[in-house]
C-alpha cells in the first residue's frame, strides 16, 4: 500500500526525521491559508505547489511549480487541482491519459536562502531479498533517477546492511554521513536523520522508504525533501492508524471492487480475460493466452472457492472491459471439486444471460470428468478442455474465427 | 528414498484444531501420513482427530518425538510458531500460512540460523513424497510414486506439473513448494540441491516465477554441479512489471527480475527451459531419455 507524499511526512514527522514543511490542501482557499502559515513561519515568500498522487516524476508533467508569491500561488494552485497528470509513472506514461490531482501539497521552499550551498543526496530503505536483511542504499547522486545512476555510476551507490538481531548501529550510520562526504555539524544531523528513518521504517513495518531528493542546506539541517513510502500490506494488522491512510481514489476502482470480493485482480491491456485459482497458475494461464495468439486481459486469481457467487463476480469484472474478445476459465481443481466449479460457471452463465463472448473452461483435478460432463450438456456457448494444451487450441481456435 | 519427508517422519500439525489445521491434518492422516500429534497451546492433554494434542512443540517432541512439523498458524502468529518449532529441536518446518509481516520474516530467518533445521515456506503448498507422507495442502490423488523431483514457488502450479509428469507415466520422489513470499526459508536452490544429491530422483522440474533472484542463482548453481536433466518453466512472461515492486527494488537483483531474462539464464546453464506451462511434463520424458 503506498501512501501520499504528505502522508509519508506526517510519518516521518511522527519518528522526529526531519521534513521540508507544509501542509496538504483540496482548494485554493486551504492552499492559500498554506502558503500564508508558511510565510509567516519563514518569513520568505515561496512556497512549493505538490500534486499528490501515486506516480513519481510528477515534475515532468507541471504537477511541480513554485510560487514566488501569493498571485502565483494561487494560479499554480488551481492549475494543478483537478488537472490530468501525465508523468512517466502515471498509467500509459506521458502518452496516457494522466491522473486526476485531488489533493496538493503546499510546502517550504528549503533551499533558500542558502540555495548555492544546497546538495541533494538519495537515500532509501528496503528489504533485500537475496540476503534476507534490510539495507539503507544511498548516493550522492540526489534528485536523479537511481536506476539510472546504479547503471551508469555504481560506484556512487551504497548500501548498508542492517543486522537484524541488532538492528542499525551508530557506526553504520556514521558510515552513511561519511560516504556522503558529510562532517560537523552535517555529519551529526546525518546521523540523526538516519537513526530516526530506519526506527520509523521497522516502526511501520513499510517495505520501501525512498528519500529523494534528502537535502543538505547550507545550514547543515538534513531534510527530506520528498518522500515515497510503501507500506508492507501483510502487516496492516498492526498499523489500523496507517490502513486508514489508503487513498482508494489512487487505485483501479475495478481492482478495489474485486478485492472486495475476495479476488485478487490486475487490469492489463489484452482482449483474452482469464479466472484462475492460484497466482502461479493465473500467470502461466496469462502466459498460455499469449503463446496461442491473444494477449491477457487480466490477471485474477479467484482464490479457494471457485462457487456460482464468487464465478459470477469474476465474470462480472472481467467482462467489463469492452476489449474482452474471450475468456478463459482454468481450474485446476485439488481441495476444489471441479464438478462444482462446473456447476457454478453453469449457474452464472444462465444468471447473467448476455455473455456474448465464448468462454473456455479447462478444469483439471477432483472430477474433471463429470466437470467437463456438465459443461457439455449444458447446452451453453462454452467450450470444455481438460489438458492445458487442449484449452490453448481453442483459445487459438476462437480468437482466429 | 526421498527428501525431507517420508514414512519414518513424525510429524505433528501447529494450529492443530483451528478449521484449516483440522481440515489438512484430516486429509494428511487419511492420505496415510505419519502424523503422531499437534500443538494448540491451552489445548494440552486433550485428543483431536484420534491424536495427542499439546501445549507446546517441546511437549510433543519430549513426548512422542516428533522431527517435522507443519504451519497452519494464523499470519499474526505464525513467526513465533516457526520459532518455536526451531527451538524445540524440530529438523523440518513446513509453513503454510500465507500473509506473515515481511519483517517479521526477517527476524525469524535470522533467529531460526543458529539451529539445525530447514523452514520450507512460507506461503507454500507443503512438501509431498508420494506413497509415504503428504505434509501439506495438496490434492494427493495426482501425484504418483516415481523418480521426478519439484521444487515450485506456487500451489496449483506445482499441482499442474505434478498432474502432467504422471500423465506422461512417470511419478513423483519429492514435491517441494518452496512458497511464494519474498523470503523464504529453503530456496530454488536449496531445493534443488537436496534432490540433485537424492539418489531416487532422475530428473528436476524447477518452476519459478517473477521476482527476485532465486531461479537464477539456482541455475548458476545447476550449470557447475547437474548430474541430472532440469525442466524449467517461469510463470509471468506476460506480468506487468512494478506491480508489486518499488522501483528502487529494482536495484538489487534488477536484472535477474524478469521472466525472460530468469528463462534465458536458466537455458544458459543448461537447463530445458519450456515457454508452455502445457509442456513440462513432456519435456522431462524427453530429456529423460536423453
Amino acid at each position: 500500500m503506498n501512501l501520499h507524499e504528505y502522508q509519508g511526512k506526517d510519518l516521518l514527522t511522527s519518528y522526529g526525521v526531519a521534513v521540508q514543511k507544509g501542509a496538504v490542501a483540496d482548494t485554493v482557499d486551504d492552499a492559500i491559508k498554506a502558503y500564508n502559515k508558511i510565510q509567516a513561519d519563514t518569513g520568505a515568500d515561496l512556497a512549493v505547489v505538490k500534486a499528490q498522487i501515486h506516480a513519481g516524476g510528477r515534475g515532468k508533467g507541471g504537477g511541480v511549480k513554485l510560487a514566488k508569491s501569493l498571485a502565483e500561488l494561487k494560479e499554480h494552485a488551481g492549475n494543478i487541482l483537478g488537472m490530468m497528470l501525465k508523468t512517466p509513472q502515471t498509467p500509459g506514461g506521458m502518452e496516457g491519459p494522466g491522473k486526476l490531482v485531488r489533493k496538493i501539497l503546499v510546502a517550504e521552499d528549503c533551499y533558500v536562502p542558502t540555495f548555492d550551498s544546497c546538495k541533494e543526496y538519495y537515500v532509501s530503505i528496503m528489504m533485500d531479498r537475496e540476503k534476507k536483511q534490510n539495507v539503507i542504499i544511498y548516493s550522492t547522486e540526489g534528485g536523479m533517477n537511481i536506476e539510472e545512476v546504479a547503471e551508469e555510476t555504481p560506484h556512487l551507490v551504497h548500501k548498508e546492511y542492517i543486522d537484524p538481531h541488532l538492528g542499525l548501529q551508530g557506526f553504520q550510520a556514521r558510515k552513511v554521513a561519511f560516504n556522503l562526504g558529510m562532517s560537523g555539524t552535517a555529519m551529526k544531523n546525518m546521523v540523526k536523520f538516519i537513526s530516526k528513518l530506519y526506527k520509523a521504517f521497522v516502526g511501520s513495518d513499510s517495505s520501501l522508504f525512498e528519500i529523494n531528493p534528502c537535502l543538505k542546506t547550507g545550514n547543515d539541517d538534513i531534510i527530506a525533501v520528498d518522500c515515497k513510502v510503501t507500506l508492507d500490506e501483510n502487516a496492516l494488522f498492526r498499523h489500523p492508524d496507517l490502513e486508514a491512510l489508503r487513498d482508494t481514489d489512487e487505485e483501479d476502482p475495478t481492482e478495489v471492487e474485486a478485492k472486495a470480493f475476495g479476488l485478487n485482480y490486475v487490469k492489463l491491456d489484452g482482449n483474452v480475460g482469464c479466472m484462475v485459482n492460484g497466482a502461479g497458475l493465473a500467470m502461466a494461464t496469462m502466459d498460455i493466452i499469449k503463446l496461442s495468439g491473444g494477449s491477457p486481459a487480466n490477471f485474477l486469481d479467484v482464490g479457494g472457492t471457485a462457487d456460482a457467487a464468487r464465478v459470477e463476480q469474476a465474470f462480472n469484472i472481467i467482462l467489463r472491459d469492452d476489449n474482452v474478445k474471450a475468456i478463459l476459465i482454468n481450474i485446476f481443481g485439488g481441495i476444489v471439486r471441479c464438478d462444482r466449479v462446473a456447476q457454478g460457471v453453469v449457474d452464472a452463465y444462465r444468471n447473467m444471460g448476455n455473455i456474448n463472448v465464448p468462454i473456455i473452461v479447462r478444469l483439471q483435478g477432483t472430477n474433471a470428468d463429470i466437470a467437463k460432463k456438465i459443461i457439455d450438456e449444458s447446452g451453453l456457448e462454452v467450450h470444455s478442455a481438460i489438458q492445458l494444451q487442449e484449452a490453448a487450441s481453442i483459445v487459438e481456435k476462437v480468437l482466429s474465427a | 528414498m526421498s527428501v525431507l519427508v517420508d514414512k519414518n517422519s513424525k510429524i505433528i500439525v501447529q494450529g492443530f484444531t483451528g478449521k484449516e489445521g483440522s481440515f489438512h491434518a484430516g486429509q494428511m492422516i487419511e492420505y496415510g501420513t505419519n502424523v503422531v500429534g499437534g500443538v494448540t497451546p491451552g489445548k494440552g492433554g486433550s485428543t483431536h482427530l484420534d491424536k495427542p494434542v499439546f501445549n507446546s512443540v517441546v511437549e510433543a517432541v519430549e513426548k512422542v518425538g516428533a522431527d517435522t512439523s507443519i504451519i497452519f498458524v494464523p499470519p499474526r502468529f505464525a513467526g513465533d510458531a516457526v520459532m518455536e518449532a526451531a527451538e524445540a529441536g524440530i529438523k523440518v518446518i513446513i509453513c503454510i500460512t500465507e500473509g506473515i509481516p515481511v519483517q517479521d520474516m526477517v527476524k525469524v530467518k535470522a533467529y531460526i540460523e543458529k539451529f539445525d533445521c530447514r523452514l520450507i515456506g512460507p506461503n507454500c503448498p507443503g512438501v509431498m513424497t508420494p506413497g509415504e507422507a503428504k505434509v501439506g495442502i495438496m490434492p494427493g490423488f495426482i501425484h504418483n510414486p516415481g523418480r521426478i523431483g519439484i521444487v515450485s514457488r506456487s500451489g496449483t502450479l506445482t499441482y499442474e506439473a505434478v498432474d502432467q509428469v504422471t500423465k506422461a507415466g512417470l511419478g513423483q520422489s519429492t514435491c517441494i513448494g518452496i512458497g511464494g513470499d519474498p523470503i523464504v526459508g529453503t530456496t530454488t536452490k536449496d531445493a534443488v540441491q537436496l534432490l540433485m544429491e537424492d539418489p531416487d530422483t532422475d530428473g528436476i522440474i524447477m518452476i519459478g516465477e517473477i521476482g527476485g533472484n532465486m531461479e537464477a542463482d539456482a541455475a548458476r548453481w545447476i550449470k557447475e554441479n547437474a548430474t541430472k536433466p532440469v525442466v524449467g518453466f517461469i510463470a509471468g512472461q506476460t506480468a506487468p512489471k512494478g506491480r508489486t515492486m518499488g522501483h528502487a527494488g529494482a536495484i538489487i537483483g534488477g536484472k535477474d527480475d524478469t521472466a525472460e531474462a530468469k528463462m534465458e539464464i536458466m537455458a544458459a546453464c543448461g537447463i530445458h527451459v519450456v515457454n508452455s506451462p502445457a509442456d513440462i511434463g513432456q519435456t522431462m520424458l524427453k530429456a529423460l531419455k536423453g
